[in-house]
């Protein structure tokens, strides 16, 4: 029986992919955009198309499903009892220091000793152990051989500056500034896979955001992990920001709608959008997403930022991720979180190479002060002393 | 963007087609590309290194014995050596004899632990067991919250108290014993392996609760990291086993290789979805077979049993190997397949798809138009599609919403597979017919939306010779007891 189902499956399905794709192929500029306008209903409740029949959300309930009353969490006019740490910003240097042992080591050979095939492998090998991946570590040290021929370099430090300043190159020249809208309230939006600090980071934004004097609506656009919007309610709290809820399974998009028209209505600054984790491999959560983004900037705000956060132990993944989430919602930056570990994070070389998707911020930590803009030079820097 | 392991050794497989000899630079080269294919997969280096030098050690040795044919000769050994490395000893678990059976959860953070806490106690549940979570991550905000939202969703009670993870363990086994649960499944805050201070942290959990099984929860998508992470928790916990998560995603999953590797220790379960249900045993041959680009048959199998009715899919494989099948049937075979995902998931799982067609950009709204126009066909073009002449395309066009030249399309390339079809009938297949086991019907998921991204349009290169390479394949994978053929018996796409 079991054959038998490969095969008919096997037949028809490529019979059919071949089908398809020919009748893709003379045909321009992928999909198809389905997309109604959108019309705020009585009661600002963001009313959206339900996906198509044949598209039915995995997260979500029944698509008519419309947003039960938002709850809106008024903050306390005092200041809580947010742990507002005073410290200075932490930088790269200091949290990378006790982790970085390994990539010392394996250039610390380097140091005082002439270029030879060993210092080259030892180059290869730091950069693949950092997640740097195959095709950008070749192509780096490509560049770096054309110099070293070109000035006739011999010695391993000088091999060491020079890889140091392909990299800088590479990663460095970008605005790293988020930015913001002319007319409030702007819009910052939050993507990405499972688990990768999505929440966190927009409780550390919130934190930034706030202690500079903005004022910040949350939007808990996360509606379908366990307590994914209490845990954006307890950084509200901590933060003394506003937070946008819906219903447990409800419309993203209609969440942070509401939240954006509340924040219009009271004068807010700034909306932080967090999202549920999804795959980029899920088709029909990438395209909720997409909505979210449109929807988002149809009303009073304006999305000035997607943020993509990407996990610093993430592997040659990273680079798919990035391009996945960029075709669903327009990336203008990462956000590199959990550099505080052993993991380099070296995948933002590919993504910036070959996407040119600016590395904005990285995390460092779990606390709300554990953010600090991508500072290319430190990178480096902190990669190689 | 990269090839997949499975394409990348396409393409040295199909380098290495037709030539008699392996010689030592050609096994070079073969492992040159291992190599590269290995650490974009995620394979940590020091693991890649290893691995290719005892593949290199074992083809040059056995290439001197017996110079039969040195292609498969190397394609057995990498096989064999990832199953070696995957599986080995599979994950066993045994009940305390005195309850409960303490479970303890440890990872970096955001790897999958509170999730994967309830799906493991939904699964001991499944079992018969009683199962108590114990929410022992006090760091994380809302992360108690998640654990009892999940534990109300499975119906498994949780204990915390807001005071110290220690303490919060040690009660909460105290909690089991009184209230006669046989299951203890013990939930930490992420943590990084460098914390020397969390990680002091968990290891004075696991002295407060004595776990029978430490179980490590490790993202699919981890790079070379995992091998200093895993490495850290060992010698702090003394691992047992490790939770895989995130596998529903497309990462190769060469963490999985590095973990079992400087662990030694089984991947014990597969974390497969954010649903609870999205959860089972880790099937290593599953993943050595994927990393082979054999595709993820067995997968596939299971899908499609949840669809189709066994009398009903024999019929219809019959009449395709007859050469019986009709746009009909292949009208009801499409809406079936429908019911397994969407089409380019599914192309995924088969082996050896051409990738130009497994990357093609296959739209499941296409299915759509395809249906409209064998909808509008007569019972008599469905059965001989040949009949359909220009006046006849012209109404089809109109009836579906198509051009004739879209028409055509269809007819001859359902001609071509028909062809094809047959011609595989007559080829010894048939045998397989009476091979047969009962399906179970259950209804699949629909099918969503999918936009596949990538090369040019050509589909099925020399289809009728992939098919037959497969079936022959498929077919002694299931003899073997649903494991993947012994090594001998390894053919692999396109080789002699
Ligand atoms: N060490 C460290 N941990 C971090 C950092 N950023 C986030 N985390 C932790 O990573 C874990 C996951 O963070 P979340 O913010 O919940 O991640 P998320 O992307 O919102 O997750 P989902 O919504 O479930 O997809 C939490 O334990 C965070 O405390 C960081 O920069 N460093
Ligand atoms: N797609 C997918 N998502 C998963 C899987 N397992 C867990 N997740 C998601 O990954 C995210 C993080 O999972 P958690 O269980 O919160 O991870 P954790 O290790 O407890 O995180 P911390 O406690 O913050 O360290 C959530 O969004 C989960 O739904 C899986 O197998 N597949
Ligand atoms: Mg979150
Ligand atoms: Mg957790």
């Amino acid at each position: 029986m079991e054959i038998l189902l490969v095969v008919a499956v096997l037949a028809v399905v490529v019979l059919a992919g071949g089908l398809l794709v020919r009748q893709r192929g003379g045909r321009r500029g992928g999909v198809v955009e389905l997309e109604p306008p959108v019309a705020p209903t009585s009661g600002g409740v963001a009313v959206e198309e339900a996906p198509t029949p044949e598209a039915p959300t995995e997260q979500q309930l029944p698509p008519e499903v419309v947003v039960a009353e938002d709850e809106v969490f008024e903050p306390p006019v005092v200041h809580p009892e947010v742990a507002v740490e005073t410290t200075t910003r932490p930088r790269f240097r200091d949290r990378l220091v006790k982790a970085r042992s390994r990539f010392t080591d394996a250039l610390g050979a380097l140091r005082g000793s002439k270029i030879d095939d060993s210092a080259w492998e030892d180059l290869e090998v730091a950069l693949l152990s950092a997640d740097v991946g195959v095709a950008a570590t070749e192509e780096l040290l490509e560049a770096v051989r054309a110099t070293v021929t070109e000035r006739r370099l011999t010695e391993g430090d000088e091999l060491l500056e020079v890889l140091k300043d392909e990299m800088r190159a590479r990663l460095g020249g970008f605005d790293t500034s988020l930015k913001t809208a002319e007319q409030s309230p702007t819009v910052w939006l939050l993507v990405g896979v499972n688990g990768v600090g999505k929440t966190t980071t927009a409780g550390k934004l919130a934190h930034r955001e706030t202690t500079a004097g903005h004022s910040v609506m949350l939007a808990a656009g996360d509606t379908f992990r366990a307590a994914a919007a209490e845990q954006l309610g307890m950084w509200a709290q901590r933060t003394g920001a506003d937070i946008v809820r819906g219903a447990d399974g409800g419309d993203p998009s209609a969440v942070v709608y509401d939240a954006i028209e509340a924040a219009a209505a009271r004068g807010c600054d700034l909306v932080i959008a967090d999202t549920a984790g999804r795959l980029h491999t899920k088709s029909n959560l990438m395209e909720e997403l997409g909505k979210v983004r449109r929807v988002a900037d149809r009303g009073a705000g304006t999305v000035t930022e997607a943020l993509l956060v990407l996990d610093a132990t993430t592997g040659q993944n990273g680079l798919v991720q990035a391009q996945q989430f960029t075709e669903a919602v327009e990336l203008t930056g990462v956000v590199l979180t959990k550099l505080d570990g052993s993991a380099k994070g070296g995948i933002v070389l590919a993504i910036e190479a070959q996407l040119g998707i600016p590395v904005k911020l990285v995390g460092l930590g779990e606390a709300a002060g554990d953010l600090v803009e991508f500072d290319a030079d430190e990178f480096v820097e902190a990669l190689f002393s | 963007m990269f090839e997949t392991l499975s394409d990348r050794f396409d393409t040295i497989f199909s380098r290495l087609r037709g030539r008699g000899k392996l010689s030592e630079s050609d096994v070079d080269e073969v492992l040159r590309e291992i190599r590269v294919a290995l650490l974009e997969a995620d394979v940590a280096l020091p693991v890649v290194k290893t691995f290719v030098a005892r593949v290199r050690e074992q083809a040059v040795g056995e290439q001197v014995s017996q110079a039969l044919n040195p292609a498969q000769q190397v394609i057995k050994i990498v096989h064999a050596e990832l199953i070696a490395i995957l599986g080995g000893e599979t994950f066993k678990l045994s009940f305390a004899s005195k309850p409960p059976t303490v479970v303890l959860m440890a990872g970096l953070q955001g790897s999958g632990k509170t999730t994967n806490t309830a799906k493991l106690a939904r699964w001991f549940k499944a079992q018969g067991r009683n199962p108590l979570m114990v929410g022992a991550d006090l760091q994380r905000p809302a992360a108690v919250e998640q654990l009892r939202t999940l534990g109300e969703q499975i119906d498994v009670p949780v204990f915390s108290e807001p005071s110290d993870p220690v303490a919060v363990a040690a009660a909460g086994l105290e909690h089991a014993r009184r209230t006669g649960r046989d299951v203890l499944l013990v939930d930490t805050a992420g943590r990084l392996a460098i914390d020397a201070e969390l990680m002091d942290e968990v290891r004075r959990i696991s002295e407060a609760v004595q776990p029978d099984y430490t179980l490590l929860v490790v993202d699919a998508m981890t790079g070379q990291d995992a091998v200093s992470t895993a490495e850290a928790f060992h010698a702090t916990l003394e691992l047992d086993g490790v939770i895989l998560t995130k596998l529903d995603g497309d990462a190769r999953g060469g963490a999985a290789l590095s973990v079992r590797e400087v662990v030694g220790r089984p991947i014990a379960f597969a974390s497969t979805g954010e649903k609870l249900d999205d959860f089972d045993l880790f099937h290593p041959d599953r993943l050595a077979g994927r990393i082979l680009g054999m595709g993820d048959v067995l997968s596939l199998i299971e899908k499609a049993e949840q669809v189709y009715e066994a009398e009903e899919a024999e019929a219809a494989a019959a009449r395709l190997m007859e050469g019986r099948f009709t746009l009909e049937d292949f009208l009801h075979q499409l809406q079936q397949i429908k019911k397994m995902g969407p089409l380019s998931g599914i192309m995924g799982m088969l082996p050896g798809v051409p990738k130009e067609v497994r990357n093609a950009e296959i739209d499941d709204r296409q299915v759509g138009r395809v249906e409209a126009m064998i909808r509008s066909m007569t019972p008599a073009e469905r059965a001989e599609p040949t009949i359909i002449d220009g006046s006849r395309r012209a109404r089809i066009a109109v009836g579906s919403g198509t051009t004739p030249n879209d028409i055509s399309m269809l007819v001859k390339q359902f001609t071509e597979m028909q062809r094809m079809m047959k011609k595989m009938g007559g080829a010894g297949s048939k045998k397989a017919l009476s091979k047969s086991r009962k399906g179970k019907k259950r209804k699949g998921p629909g099918g969503g939306r999918v936009t596949a991204r990538g090369g040019p349009a050509t589909p099925m290169p020399d289809l009728a010779a992939e098919l037959e390479a497969h079936m022959g394949r498929v077919g002694g994978a299931r003899s073997a007891g649903g494991k993947l053929p012994p090594a001998d018996d390894l053919t692999l796409p396109g080789l002699p």
